[in-house]
């Protein structure tokens, strides 16, 4: 349980983060919180030569308005989430998932960044970026650029992250007053991984939905969106024939895999009940 | 000395940390590899601090890092350079979580006694953020610490009877 040894860069910028990185090649990892790379390093999982630093990145830090989004700095740690005001006004399905995520002393320490750059398909916090439509902003050896979430996860723990760039912040739309969140999640044991895990936001026109996205998790190679659902029910009310339409619809949308702890019915038959659930959620905060 | 080759990717560089480590400045040389736990409890002889599963799960190795609980086991201790690190012995010490340790002793809260310090740590961190959180709130700060003898119970009994003792201590406090 001891990981491989290594050389340690304890980065001040962004640039001297990226240069750091740079100057090793393959061989270099950034480290955030750390919650899920160090056990990586101790069952040496990742081998790296070099761990650059991040945590004194001030520029990776901070919550602020830019326009019509919020911008969260990637360093921001779960805990955050929860004590937050500015996250509780402008992006309360971040603030719902947060007191699901892992332990309060992993709370602590964990970082929102890092959690999305990991895209951890049984974690809350990339499919609620997803279910957001944020954008990722990262930095690379060549620059800045943006990604849509519905970009960003490409397959199990594989992001449109490039090796050497670094993800420096999360922008989601700020939370309107004519918007709803739910979330909740199915697990064995709280702060376990869940067996499936569901958020959405949606938009209401009067009592007819006029937009909704809705993301889960733990239920494939990456989080995913129900488009099917999404689609069975915006213009609608969301009455009792509506969720279950909206049941049926799932089917569409995800194809759960076999898997030894749970079969693959198991896994879809209880998306289809937590979806019901949250939607029913969802109508209740009207 | 054998004559046996090294393989220079095992070959570690020294590093010099300071820390405040229960309010004492300390500086030691270590591996960047190695992991906050094994400093504390090797070169620094503080072997409060359990190692427990080593990847965040059990909890036994919680200290807090500049007040805030988090797994020694979970960060290397280059990284706690300038930090302030308090162990299990720092509160002990200090007195902030006495009556705690007291109530763990009366209800019997412990029988090995490996996961303890973690609890405590929890316990100390929950209260000191919600007066007097319910059964179900003090079973959800716990979730991340794991005991093999109690079954818990009286650990969710003592932690929620200090609570209201504080709460009891603080009233009467305010209303004279």
């Amino acid at each position: 349980m001891k990981a491989r040894a290594f050389s340690y860069f304890r980065a001040r910028t962004i640039d001297e983060a990226l240069a750091a990185h740079a100057g090793a090649g393959d061989e270099a990892r950034f480290i955030a919180g750390g919650q899920s790379l160090v056990p990586a390093l101790a069952l040496r999982l990742q081998a790296p030569t070099i761990l650059i630093d991040i945590n004194h990145v001030d520029e990776l830090r901070g919550i602020r308005r830019e326009g019509d989004r919020l911008r969260i700095g990637a360093l921001t740690r779960h805990r955050e989430m929860l004590t937050e005001p500015l996250i509780a006004e402008f992006a309360p399905l971040l603030r719902a998932a947060a007191p699901f995520v892992a332990h309060p002393a992993i709370r602590n320490r964990g970082t929102l960044g890092g959690s999305v750059a990991l895209a951890d398909p049984a974690s809350e916090f990339p499919a609620m970026v997803l279910a957001l439509d944020a954008e990722i902003e990262i930095a690379g050896p060549s620059g800045r650029r943006i990604v849509k979430a519905d970009e960003f996860f490409i397959d199990l723990f594989e992001t449109a992250l490039a090796p050497g760039e670094l993800l420096v912040a999360i922008r989601v739309p700020l939370f309107r007053s004519n918007q709803r969140i739910a979330f909740d999640e199915l697990a064995r044991r709280r702060g376990d991984y869940a067996l499936v895990g569901c958020g959405m936001i949606a938009t209401f026109d009067q009592h007819r939905i006029a937009d909704i996205r809705i993301a889960l998790f733990s239920v494939g190679n990456l989080p995913m969106r129900a488009i099917s659902t999404e689609a069975a029910l915006v213009g609608s009310r969301l009455d009792a024939e509506r969720i279950a339409a909206a049941q049926t619809a799932l089917g569409q949308d995800l194809a759960p895999a076999e898997s030894d702890d749970v079969p693959a019915a198991m896994r879809m038959h209880l998306a289809r009940v937590l979806l019901g659930r949250v939607l029913g959620r969802l109508g209740e905060a009207a | 000395m054998s004559g046996a080759p090294v393989e220079l990717d095992d070959v570690d560089d020294a590093v010099r940390v300071r820390m405040v480590v229960n309010g004492r400045k300390v500086a030691c040389d270590v591996a960047p590899r190695d992991t906050l736990v094994d400093v504390l409890r090797g070169p620094l002889e503080l072997t409060g601090t359990h190692a427990g599963c080593e990847m965040g799960a059990c909890g036994a190795c919680l200290v807090q890092l500049d007040g805030c609980a988090v797994h020694a086991c979970l960060m290397f201790a280059v990284q706690a350079d300038g930090a302030r690190i308090d162990t299990i012995e720092g509160l002990s010490a200090s007195g902030v979580i006495a009556d705690l340790q007291a109530e763990f002793h009366r209800r019997n809260a412990l029988q090995c006694g490996f996961c303890t310090p973690g609890m405590l740590m929890t316990a100390h961190e929950l209260l000191s953020q919600v007066a007097r959180p319910g059964r179900e709130a003090i079973r959800d700060a716990l979730s991340g610490n794991f005991c093999r003898c109690t079954g818990y119970e009286a650990i969710v009994d003592s932690i929620a009877a200090v609570a209201e003792a504080r709460a009891a201590k603080a009233a009467e406090g305010s209303s004279r």
